[in-house]
């Protein structure tokens, strides 16, 4: 029995293709200030992901706040090698382009269903910028298969 | 992406690789924003080429086979996230330096290692070998960059951002290194979001029923507002005194932290919003917030959240840098009395306010009470504070809601007055009044 994979259709920021374990968030992430790029974790003090890791999942948030050091934040992540895999999210600024840009990992927006509603923590996505799209394999399915 | 004629050049390496390389970056966010076009600019704010212990480490191969000392490695692979090495030739536009590095004068008090003090006065000769003005300053418009209505800028560092948007009626969005030493090579960046008029208009009102007077109200409307609104434009109508210069800074910084807002309208105040409706440009409110005295407690209990132990061992001041008036205040709530021996003052300014205080006597009045105004850089930005310190005293929004998180410490906020007291006593008395 083939389980079931929900398709998200949205546009390209950054394109190529990842997949990983996703981390999801309702708060935006403020990247200077917010975020160590040597740990690669969120260290805001009000911030529901505060303590967490990012690392290699795909980060699946509202969109970016605060500091314009966003950029040079995950481009350190980058060098660092703390950067997730990929990223989705749903507001586009300035400052997640450029972040998403430097980090060159697949990233996308604009998609025809909230992914904060489709998309929990744990979840198994794959996330293509080429073709804008995003496929998701429900946590409970992937503890299955497992 | 639709390029002109002299981008397409620029693209294709008819001007040479650097800018090559930074239009090939622009061409990259353009497209990840969604855009077709590019606006010429002629303000371009950054931290062009500054270098850190960490870049300096994790370029060392590539530096070490390069040119001219290495520092075009950093500005090629960092500042244009170039996989080659290009050599970086002058600024085509006006650029300056904002905040970064370490005050020249006083890295040591600051914790700098000789290493850091090195990489950070290189970095600065690396950027005025360029033609870039070195303000090292987040607050720009307060020592000579004030852009004009209308003007096209690509400024970093929010709280200059949401000032120039807001206050000047200029157009910015909050660009980011990269985006910004590429703008300084090619004059180009994308034509999106605050360079049209239509993503200028306000969305979210926000009904002031409680006087706004105080520099410590303005912060905590602005801290309250960008809590509601995110990255939103809200706006403001009510009782509000007309805000100074300081007030605005204070306001807009601390709005751009607990949210991301780079643009609000002041009815009646501000240059695009004569009036609510021109404010709103046609939009109809999304929401509509009314901040009372409730709403003001209640970001005044979230701004002190962190804070339990009343024992102040740090207070600094200057956060977004401090005006000259602000220097001036807090010389004169010393009124010659000497600070706690068991607190730090540090006041953080720009280079050209602190001539001015040096001039004024104030730096020394500073020093004589034992506390110490310093440039270039603030505790978050350079990470840096007095050793051992576990609790601080503030009085900006926007400093409170980053050094606790950065550094790990407490972090009271209230008034300069409150901040001050805490100096001279080591206490902090400070209450919402």
């Amino acid at each position: 029995m083939s389980e079931k994979i929900i398709v998200l259709r949205g546009r390209k920021v950054v394109g190529g293709i990842a997949e990983g374990e996703a981390l999801v968030t309702r708060d935006t992430i403020s990247g200077w200030g917010g975020v160590n790029p040597m740990q690669g974790t969120v260290i805001e003090t009000r911030h529901e992901l505060r303590g967490q890791s990012f690392k290699d999942k795909v980060l699946v948030f509202p969109g970016a706040k605060g500091s314009s050091g966003w950029s040079v934040v995950f481009h350190t992540a980058r060098l660092a090698g703390t950067a997730p895999k990929a990223m989705v999210f749903n507001e586009m600024t300035t400052k997640v382009a450029l972040g998403a840009v430097v980090m060159r990992v697949p990233s996308v927006t604009d998609l025809d269903r909230d992914p904060l509603d489709v998309i929990e923590t744990g979840d198994w996505v794959v996330v293509n910028g080429d073709t804008g799209t995003v496929e998701v394999r429900k946590r409970a399915a992937v503890k299955r298969a497992s | 992406m639709k390029l002109t004629d002299d981008e397409q050049a620029m693209l294709d390496g008819r001007e040479g690789k650097a800018k090559q390389k930074a239009m090939e970056l622009l061409v990259r966010y353009g497209e990840a924003l969604g855009v077709e076009r590019f606006v010429n600019t002629t303000n371009v704010a950054g931290v062009p080429g500054q270098s850190s212990v960490f870049l300096e480490t994790y370029y060392k191969d590539v530096k070490a086979g390069s040119p001219g000392g290495g520092r075009d490695a950093i500005f090629s692979l960092f500042d244009l996230d170039s996989d080659e090495l290009v050599d970086v030739p002058q600024v085509v536009t006006h650029s300056c330096h904002l905040q970064g590095g370490y005050d020249p004068d006083n890295w040591k008090l600051l914790g700098a290692s000789p290493e850091a003090a090195r990489i950070s006065r290189e970095s600065e000769g690396y950027a005025v070998d360029r033609g870039i003005k070195i303000l090292k300053t987040c607050t720009p418009y307060l020592v000579g960059n004030v852009p004009k209505m209308g003007e096209h800028c690509a400024w970093m560092e929010s709280s200059a951002v949401v000032y120039c948007n807001s206050v000047l009626g200029a157009r910015t969005n909050t660009e980011g290194r990269e985006s910004t030493s590429a703008a300084m090579l090619t004059g180009k960046i994308p034509d999106f979001g605050f360079h049209r008029d239509e993503h200028r208009r306000g969305t979210h009102l926000i009904e002031v029923d409680t006087p706004i007077e105080s520099l410590m109200d303005w912060g905590m409307l602005g801290y309250y507002i960008g809590d509601e609104v995110q990255e939103h434009i809200p706006v403001l109508k009510g009782r509000m005194s007309q805000p100074d210069l300081i007030r605005y800074k204070h306001f807009g910084a601390a709005a751009a932290s607990s949210g991301g807002v780079e643009m609000y309208h002041i009815v009646g105040v501000t240059p695009e919003a004569p009036t609510e409706q021109a404010a709103f440009g046609g939009n109809t409110p999304r929401e509509t917030f009314r901040y009372g005295a409730a709403e003001r407690r209640k970001t005044y209990e979230n701004l002190n959240a962190n804070a339990r132990d009343p024992n102040v061992d740090y207070v600094m001041l200057g956060c977004p840098h401090a005006a000259l008036d602000q220097i001036e205040e807090a010389c004169r709530l010393l009124a010659g009395r000497k600070i706690s021996g068991n607190t730090r003052l540090w006041i953080f300014t720009s280079r050209a306010v602190k001539l001015q205080a040096d001039q004024r006597g104030f730096t020394k009045a500073i020093l004589d009470a034992g506390g110490h105004v310093l440039t270039d850089t603030c505790s978050a930005i350079g990470q840096a504070l007095p050793p051992g310190t576990k609790v601080a005293a503030l009085d900006s929004a926007k400093q409170v809601h980053y050094l606790p998180a950065i550094m790990g410490i407490q972090a009271w906020f209230g008034t300069t007055a409150d901040c001050i007291d805490a100096a001279l006593t080591g206490r902090w008395n400070g209450e919402l009044r």
